[in-house]
Formats: C-alpha cells, structure tokens, sequence
C-alpha cells in the first residue's frame, strides 16, 4: 500500500517556471510543470511554436502557481481605454503597458514576438530596464481587453496606473545630455587650441597664431557658458530667492566670473583668458549630475493607493452589470466584487459569503469573515465566491484612503536645502567673497592688479570639487545598496540615513516573514501513515496554511488523493488510501468539536474522529536576533503593530526590555506615534511593508518599505529593501555614515587645493595654465578618493 | 601658417559633425533605452528559422 508513494530523492523543477514541482503528475512528455498555469503557457507557446522561448535561459516563465483569473471588462470602458491607448488613427492604435514580471532576456523575446500570436499586433518593443512594452496593433482584429488578455495568459500581466503619465523626466535627461555633449565638444577643442599657451611656445608667427586661437576658443565657450551652465544659473536663482546660499551660487559666480574675465583679458589683449578652465569645469560638473540623477526607473516611490486598487469596479444597475471607473463611483452604488478582486471603498455587504484577505491593509493574509450588513473596508480582497456590495463612502473617503488626505501627504518639503553640501556651500561663498575682497584691497594701488586677484580668488576658489563630493561619494554608495537589493529614491536618502536616531518597527511583514507560517500540531501524536495521510490531502492545495502544514511534516511519502474538494474559507475534504479526511474550520468538522481554539487553526479529522488542531505562528525573519543586538547600541527601537498582543512574549525575547513595543496600532496611531517621536527630536527611520504603514512611512524622516519582491507591492517611501537582504540593515546604516565621513574628508582635499590655488591668486600670478592644471587636478582627486574609499570600505564589509 | 588655419577649420568641421551626430542621436531616442538593444540583438529571427527548418525538411 504505503509503497504507491512517490520517491522525492530528487528535486523535479518546473520547465516554465523553475519553480520545484511537488509532484511529477502534471507533464508534458519529459517536462514537468509545477501548475497548470505553467503548462498551459507552455502549450500555448507550442502551438504557436514559439518554444524558442526556452532556448535563452532556462525555466524563464514567471510562476502561474498563485495566478487568478483577471477580470479585464474594464477595459472596454471607452474613458479608461482613451487613457491607455496613447496613439490612434485609422490603421493602428499604440499602447503601453506596464509589465512588472519581466525578467530575462526570454521575456523580452517573447514579449516583442507578440505579433505571433495574433495578426492584429503588428509589433511591440520592450524596454528592459522601465519594463514596459509598447504594442502597436489594429483595433478592428484586437481589442484592448485582447491585448492585455493575451499579455495575462502567457504570464506577463500589466498593471494598470493612469496618474503616472508624466513624461517631463525624458525631456529632463535628455537636455542634460545635450548640456553635456556641448560641454565636452568645446572642452576637448579648446584643450587642443590652448597647448601652445601651455607649452608657451614663442615667436612672432605663433604668437599670432595664438591670438587667433584665443578668438576661436572664445567662440566654442559661447554655448558652454549660455546654454550648458544654464542650469546652474537658474538653481541659482531660484536658491537666492528663496533665501539660500545652495551650491550652485559658489558655482554660478565662478563661472560667470571665469568669463567675464576671460572676456576682458581677452579683448584688452591682456592674455588668452580661462576659456580652457571654463569649459572643463562644466563639463566635470556636468558629469557629477549625470551621476547624481541616477534613478530606478522600474521603481516608483511616489505611489499612494491609486497605484494598488483597480482601475475600475463592477456596477449592477438594473440587473445589468458595467465596468464603473474608480472615480465615478458614488454612495448606494451596488458593486460586483468577483474571487480575489479588492473592494475599491468602504460598503457594505449585501448579498453572498464575503472572505476579506486584509493582507493590504494589516499585513495580516488570514481572510477574515463577514456577515451580509457588514462593513467591509477598503483594500480588502475578496476570497471565495462572488459578493455584492453597496457603497457607504467613496473611494477617497474611505477608511484607509482617508490616510492621504493627511498633511503628511500634502506638504512637499525640500529635504536638498539640509544636505551637507549646501550647508558648506553657505559658509564657503561668505568666506571666498571676503576672501577676495581682502586681495583686492591688498592690490589697492593698482585698480587693474586689485580686480586681477578679486576675480582670481573667485575663479580658483570655485568649488567644483566640493560639487562633486557629494554626489559621488553618494551615487557610488547609492549603486553598491542597490546591488545589495535596497534601493533609494535618491542620494540625499543616504546622507539622512547617518543623521537617525530612532527606528520604528513595523512587526507583519517586516521583522516576520508575510504570508508565512509555521505550523504546529495540537493534539493526540499523529502516527507515520496519519502524517502521510494529511501531508497527501493538503499537497495539492495552495492556500497558505496548506503549505505550512506540508512543510511541518518531514515524512516524503505520499498517497493518492481521491475526490478532493477545496472549498474557500472552509477547508479542504478527501479521500485518501479510503480515508476520509477533512482539514479546516470548526464548522467543516460538524458538531464534533465542543471547545474553540483561540486564533487561527486548522482542525484535522480522518474518517471523523477528530485528531487535534494546528495552530500557526509567524516566522521571525532569521538572523533578526544580531541585527536588533547591533541596532539597540546605536539607535532607540521601537515597534509598533497592527496585531494583537499575542506576539509580545516573542517580541520581548528579540528587543530589550526598554523597547517600547506597541500592539493594535492602526494607520492613524503609527502616523501619530511617527509625530510624537518627532516632536522630541528623534530623527526617525520607519520600516514597514502594508498600506497600513503608508502614513508613518511618509511621515518619518525616512520611510523604507521591506518588501519580498519589489516589483510588487510597496507602499510611498524614500527607499525599498528587498526581505532578504533586510537583516543587513545595520550594516547599510553603519555604511551611510562612512559615506558622510568620506564626503567630509573630500572635502578636506579640496579645500586644500583651494589654499594652494589662493596662494597663486594673492601673489597675482594665477595664470591659465595653472588655473587650467589646477582645477581638473582637485576634482579629479577628489572623485578617485571618494570612489575607491567607498568601494574599499563596500569591499570590506562584504558589501560589494 | 595658413596650412594651420586649413586644418583647424577641417578639424573643427569634423568635431561638430560628431557633435551633431550625438546630438541627433539623443534626440532620437538611442539614449532612452540603454539595454534592452543588447539584449535584442542575440536573438535570431524567427521567421527565417522556420524557413530554414522547412528547408531541411524538404531535403
């Protein structure tokens, strides 16, 4: 009996998906499928002999083991469909689609094969790194709705955000380039043109020669100074107006006065002027800045609830059902809310079994049960059958989304005018500018030699390589943290990362792992074949407690399942080796269970006798004990929780006793709490990972979202760490503070070249050469110290 | 002196063709999309694969 089993000595691994099979039953000749999700794609991509796919890398598919069905009526709503389709005229419309499953160079294959699949796409191009993928079809073959359903079933699901079109930071980048590529034309002529200067060669011919030369080097500066350094000019500006000495207003002054005394000298024939300096200069800025806008464009930081529900809901007016825009949805509208589908605004339940996974909201993925005329909130996804709901309040009203109507969301501070560069660059203006007038007052006797050494000052004193410090101590680090999957929104992130003081907690879904659970037994010990009996009856079911209850049981061998049934929120009934089995709630086990378990439990019966229950706990994340030793040291932790106090007695074994450790917290609490510690002049860290942690993370001074993919599901933040790498936390903290110690120490170095640049320019001897020599020489320095003591230090620390 | 002069111009001319080809491609859109073009290139066409199947075929 017991030999029917089935050996699992070796892995067997999903020929789509990579994923490892639990049972060799679903196959294709000699490939295994982990899922029939999995195997219909294959199928699919062999009829259309598209397995070409497969060739690139292996077991490229993205999972179908959890997939749903999509409903995508909504798109025939001709309002949505005009905000997706971006082009359109008689032959062919072009849309884009977001497609967040992309990962390999087989999707990119197959996603610019779509045409194969069906004649009315004509093409479609993929850009890898936005994960987008552009379609250009006919309307009157494919529909929209076939589009993306087409997209949905070989696995690469779009996802759908009508705010995001802005398209402003292409025009950005691309005026950047064309900055830089001027720059670096008239830099590397006027170079050319200055080596005579340089190697002042001299007679009659070349000197004539020379002045030519000079002329010519004035012309190439003309679009470096007008239009390559505009950009400086404006920050400038727009800085002073508001009160500021940035950065850019040493820079600004630098450069106009570079001119402006080139000019001079130039066309009074005192010498060939700084045109060589001029250009360089901004063209090494203008490097540092194309360094320092270095972004991730798949990852998106600003999203608030929008980006998580769906575009569009399911009215029922008159016994008809229609796909309603989000954001026409009024009070007493009735809404169809289909299997796994989330309820756009608080309503109520009026007809059928409402299961609510709140896991959006509370991190919490047990579903939750409710009664017809109860209230279901926002952000809840149904499990189970249809239900029918009417709406109490709108979308924006709504519990949860209320959240960003909070000034926390409102206000759009500027975090640069702190960064450490600009609260140098303050000082270091005033003390230049005295610094030159001083010199001009020293070559009193002679107006001409006084406003040599005033402009010399300001033009060896321009702190190019105190502009480019910063960002490149901080866009290397930004590049290593992103190798070690946590990334942020941009370089000031890690320079406020040195300055914390206090870190928040959220407990589900950060310090234990989402969705996760170890299952413990509960009753009479289980015999070998009773332990088969439900590892067998649970094997082929994917709800999560199944799973946790496979993975508690070491026993490999397994039986033939018969007449399985799996209904949703109750549990699972079989029949295996002639036993029948049940597994789930109280109310699936009949009449014969008297007491309740307290929490979450799975009740297991064979042939109805009633074997105990199992209970399931999270999973702390592992290592999660070192990390919070090493963080009490340095910082004051604190924990705040949606759940119940449960967890207390696990949580107090990891945090010290001082820890301040909050339970039933809701979104508005963990905001609040955020105030409050703000308001006693921690400078605060929140991780969290729900929705429900949306406000705190906005509020804090920094909010990380940990997330166990981050292609998925992260609420607004300033950074986002993949789970796995969360227990290096410490270490990414410990590192942003040698960053700033870096950047400090750089800047040291380019102070020094200033003194000796200054010492030139009291004398009145700076001329272009050593003014051309200098300047590169300091900034140079200064980049190659910052990135091999940034990488030495990654290097070091196993960062790298 | 003159010779100078010449090859100044020539060489200038030559830089800001280059210059007007970075600049073209830009705006052109070679910048926007800095990887998926390395990727795309490895792949064989599908349809001449199917030809050339076809042809063995028939051999």
């Amino acid at each position: 009996m017991v030999n029917t089993g089935i050996e699992k000595d070796t892995k067997i691994i999903c020929y789509h998906c990579g994923e490892e099979c639990k049972s060799d039953d679903i196959a294709i000749g000699d490939k295994y499928f982990c899922c029939n999700g999995c195997k219909t794609v294959y199928e699919l991509l062999d009829q259309t002999d598209m397995c070409n796919y497969y060739n690139f890398e292996s077991s490229p598919g993205v999972s179908q083991n959890n997939s749903i069905k999509r409903n995508f009526d909504f798109l025939d709503n001709i309002s949505i469909k005009d905000k997706i389709i971006q082009f359109k005229n008689n032959n062919f419309s072009t849309a884009s689609f977001f497609i967040p499953s992309m990962h390999c160079s087989s999707c990119i294959w197959i996603l610019e094969n779509l045409n194969k699949f069906n004649r009315g796409i004509i093409y479609s191009e993929v850009d890898f790194l936005k994960k987008s993928c552009s379609v250009k079809f006919k309307e009157e073959q494919i529909s929209l709705k076939q589009v993306v359903e087409l997209l949905d079933r070989i696995g690469y699901t779009p996802t759908f955000n009508l705010d995001k079109e802005n398209s402003t930071n292409d025009y950005d980048y691309k005026s950047l380039y064309y900055k830089l590529g001027i720059a670096g034309f008239s830099f590397g002529n006027i170079m050319l043109l200055s080596f005579p200067e340089y190697l002042s060669l001299g007679d009659f011919q070349t000197d004539n020669l020379k002045i030519i030369f000079a002329y010519i080097n004035f012309v190439l500066s003309l679009p470096v100074f007008f239009y390559s350094s505009s950009l400086y000019y404006l920050s400038a500006l727009k800085g002073l107006r508001e009160k500021i000495i940035n950065i850019d207003v040493p820079i600004a002054l630098g450069v106009f006065v570079l001119f402006i005394r080139s000019v001079y000298d130039l066309f009074l024939g005192f010498g060939p002027g700084y045109f060589d300096s001029l250009s360089g200069l901004v063209f090494l800025l203008l490097i540092g800045k194309l360094f320092q806008n270095k972004t991730y464009d798949t990852l998106n930081f600003e999203r608030n609830y929008k980006s998580y529900f769906p575009l569009a809901s399911t009215k029922i007016e008159y016994n008809k059902e229609f796909a309603l825009p989000l954001e026409l949805i009024k009070l007493k509208d009735r809404l169809l809310i289909r299997n796994s589908e989330l309820i756009p605004a608080d309503s109520v339940l009026m007809k059928g079994k409402a299961n609510i996974d709140y896991s959006f909201v509370t991190g919490e993925s047990i579903p939750v049960k409710c009664e017809i005329g109860d209230v279901i909130y926002a952000g809840g996804r149904q499990v189970g059958s249809n239900i029918e709901v009417e709406v109490v309040k709108e979308v924006s009203q709504s519990y949860l989304t209320q959240l960003w109507n909070h000034k926390a969301f409102s206000g759009k501070f500027n975090s640069e005018l702190n960064n450490i560069t600009n609260v140098i660059s303050k000082y270091f203006t005033i003390v230049i500018l005295l610094l030159a007038l001083i010199a001009a007052v020293m070559h009193m006797h002679s107006y001409i030699l006084a406003l040599n050494a005033f402009t010399a000052v300001l033009i060896v004193a321009c702190p190019c390589a105190l502009a480019l410090a910063a960002p490149f101590t901080l866009g290397n680090s930004l590049r290593i943290f992103s190798r070690q999957k946590f990334y942020l929104k941009n370089i000031d992130v890690i320079e406020k990362l040195a300055k914390i003081t206090a870190i928040v907690f959220d407990k589900t879904g950060t310090l234990t792992k989402n969705s996760k659970f170890k299952a413990v037994f509960n009753g009479n010990t289980l015999s070998g074949i009773e332990e088969q009996i439900i590892k067998s009856a649970v094997k082929s079911s994917y709800h999560p407690f199944s799973q946790a209850i496979y993975n508690s049981i070491d026993n490999n061998l397994t039986f033939e399942v018969e007449e399985y049934e799996e209904i949703t929120g109750y549990g699972i009934t079989c029949s295996v080796n002639g036993n029948l089995v049940k597994l789930g709630s109280k109310l699936l086990m009949g009449n014969m269970i008297n007491e309740e378990a307290a929490g979450s439990v799975v009740y297991i019966s064979i042939n109805d006798k009633v074997m105990g229950y199992y209970s399931f706990v999270n999973f702390y994340r592992s290592g999660i004990n070192d990390l919070i030793s090493e963080l009490t040291k340095m910082y004051k932790l604190f924990v705040v929780s949606g759940d119940n106090e449960n967890e207390r007695e696990n949580l107090s074994k990891i945090f010290t006793k001082n820890t301040e450790l909050r339970f039933k917290q809701n979104p508005y609490d963990k905001l609040h709490f955020i105030e409050e510690l703000q308001n006693k002049g921690e400078v605060v860290l929140m991780i969290g990972d729900g929705l429900n942690d949306a406000g705190a993370l906005k509020q804090s001074d920094i909010g990380i979202s940990v997330s166990e993919d981050i292609n998925n599901f992260y609420p607004a933040c300033d950074g986002i760490l993949s789970a796995e790498k969360f227990i290096n936390l410490s270490k990414f903290l410990k590192f942003s503070k040698y960053a700033k110690k870096i950047i400090m120490v750089s800047f040291i170095i380019s102070f020094i070249y200033n003194i000796i640049g200054l010492s030139f320019a009291y004398t009145g001897t700076l001329s272009p050469l050593i003014a051309a020599v200098l300047m590169p020489v300091s900034s140079i320095s200064v980049v190659l110290f910052t990135t091999f003591s940034v990488n030495f230090y990654a290097q070091k620390k196993g960062l790298l | 002196m003159s010779v100078i002069l010449v090859l100044l111009g020539f060489s200038l001319f030559v830089a800001l063709v280059f210059l007007g080809a970075f600049i073209w491609a830009v705006k052109s859109g070679q910048y926007d999309d800095k990887y998926t073009p390395s990727v795309r290139i490895l792949f064989d066409d599908i349809n001449n694969k199917k030809e050339s199947k076809k042809i063995k075929e028939n051999k």
